[in-house]
């Protein structure tokens, strides 16, 4: 058995356990059995670089993601609801260019994803061999580069840089 | 005590997803409509399923709950971000009076060149 | 006559609400409390605006985000049926739903770029 299939099993059974929460001798069986093959066959696909999982500082630096993540979000939402109800809608978009320095693909998701439920912004696309990410942004304050990337990617990038990279 | 604080998780859930949904109908172009319902829509479920956690406990519905809560903010981004592409991809212009647009401008600069 | 239209539109969903709270509905559960209830009716009523966007939309494209939202809002349907109920396999509903709508999106959005199903 390689790392990463290990890893992948942990994974598999914990999501499993939590599916079937009561936790029974029957179901933890066929999940120890389904989760072995599934593991076994596609062990690597998923997880490429298994001593990342080992080191401690990227957990405690996840732990503080999360509520940055969580008050993001309810920023952008109760900017959503003041834009929308507002009557002469105050919205000025376009679609800006953004440099990003992030190169592993999780971090690059995490990344779009932490842009898109944040105040104002939606990914369309990602060149992933420049770096570069097309924004949808409900209020431009700046079309150059360098400024609307101090803006937007700022505040995530080097927290994820810290979990991912 | 745990299902009056329950209720008001939904109930503020309630509220951004009625902004989200009108939103949906007032704004403009389909850019700005997905970017205020694909929000607000996700977090106001995210508030419903962890008012029915604070309901229900750890028991098997309140885990599923705490679960469901994760797929959505995994998921909803991603097609968001799908259909984004899709639509622009497609030929669907902005808005009107929008600032600007680079993707248009590197997809024809891209084109010639190719 | 922006303004004109904002006014009307708010006073059409004030009493749409209102005829929610006060109107009693007939519903086969029993509710625990009035307020699971309305929310319930009022979570109805948001879903009427997305069929609203599902017919009027102008391009297809409206009509895949409207379908996007509607499918994370039945989650939301499923989590409120699951309290009075007191069942609790509608939450397994919902989680099905939810990667089957996640999955749909995917496929309304290749569709949209105009590929093939297989590339």
């Amino acid at each position: 058995m390689r790392k990463s299939q290990i890893i992948l099993f942990i994974l598999a059974l914990l999501i499993w356990s939590f599916l079937t929460w009561p936790p029974d001798l029957q179901h933890l069986i066929i999940g120890i059995l389904v989760c072995g093959f599934v593991s076994f066959m596609t062990g690597d696909l998923f997880v490429k670089r298994p001593h990342r999982f080992k080191q401690f500082t990227r957990y405690l630096w996840f732990l503080y993601y999360i509520p940055l993540f969580i008050w993001e979000c309810i920023k952008a939402n109760i900017d959503v609801a003041y834009r929308v109800a507002h009557p002469d809608l105050p919205i000025n978009p376009g679609i800006v260019k953004v440099k990003t320095t992030l190169k592993s693909d999780t971090a690059l998701t995490f990344l779009a994803n932490s842009i898109t439920l944040t105040p104002g912004t939606m990914s369309v696309d990602i060149d992933e061999e420049n770096g570069f990410l097309y924004i949808h942004w409900i209020d431009v304050k700046d079309k150059d580069i360098q400024k609307a990337t101090e803006i937007i990617v700022k505040i995530f990038e080097d927290v994820l840089r810290r979990i991912f990279e | 005590m745990n299902e009056t604080i329950g209720m008001f998780f939904i109930i503020v859930g309630l509220i951004f997803d009625f902004f989200g949904c009108l939103g949906l109908i007032r704004l403009p172009d389909v850019y700005n409509r997905l970017q205020a319902s694909t929000k607000s829509v996700t977090l106001g479920t995210c508030g419903i399923l962890f008012g029915l956690f604070l309901f229900k406990g750890f028991t098997a519905a309140g885990i599923k709950a705490i679960l469901c809560i994760l797929f959505i903010l995994l998921t909803a981004p991603v097609s968001a971000h799908a259909l984004a592409r899709g639509a622009h991809k497609s030929g669907v212009k902005l808005w009107g009076k929008s600032v600007c647009d680079k993707y248009e401008e590197d997809k024809n600069a891209l084109s010639k060149t190719a | 006559m922006k303004r004109l239209r904002w006014f009307l539109g708010l006073i059409i969903i004030i009493i749409i609400l209102a005829i929610i709270i006060f109107y009693p509905f007939p519903s086969l559960l029993e509710w625990q409390s009035p307020l699971l209830r309305h929310s319930f009716f009022i979570l109805f009523f948001c879903a009427l605006f997305c069929l609203w966007r599902i017919i009027k939309g102008p391009t297809s494209a409206d009509r895949a985000v409207a379908i996007d939202i509607l499918g994370i809002l039945v989650l939301g349907f499923c989590a409120i049926l699951g309290i009075p109920t007191g069942r609790d396999w509608y939450i397994d509903i919902g989680i099905a739903w939810a990667l089957q709508s996640f999955i749909s999106t995917l496929a309304l959005s290749k569709y949209l770029e105009g590929r093939n199903f297989d590339e």
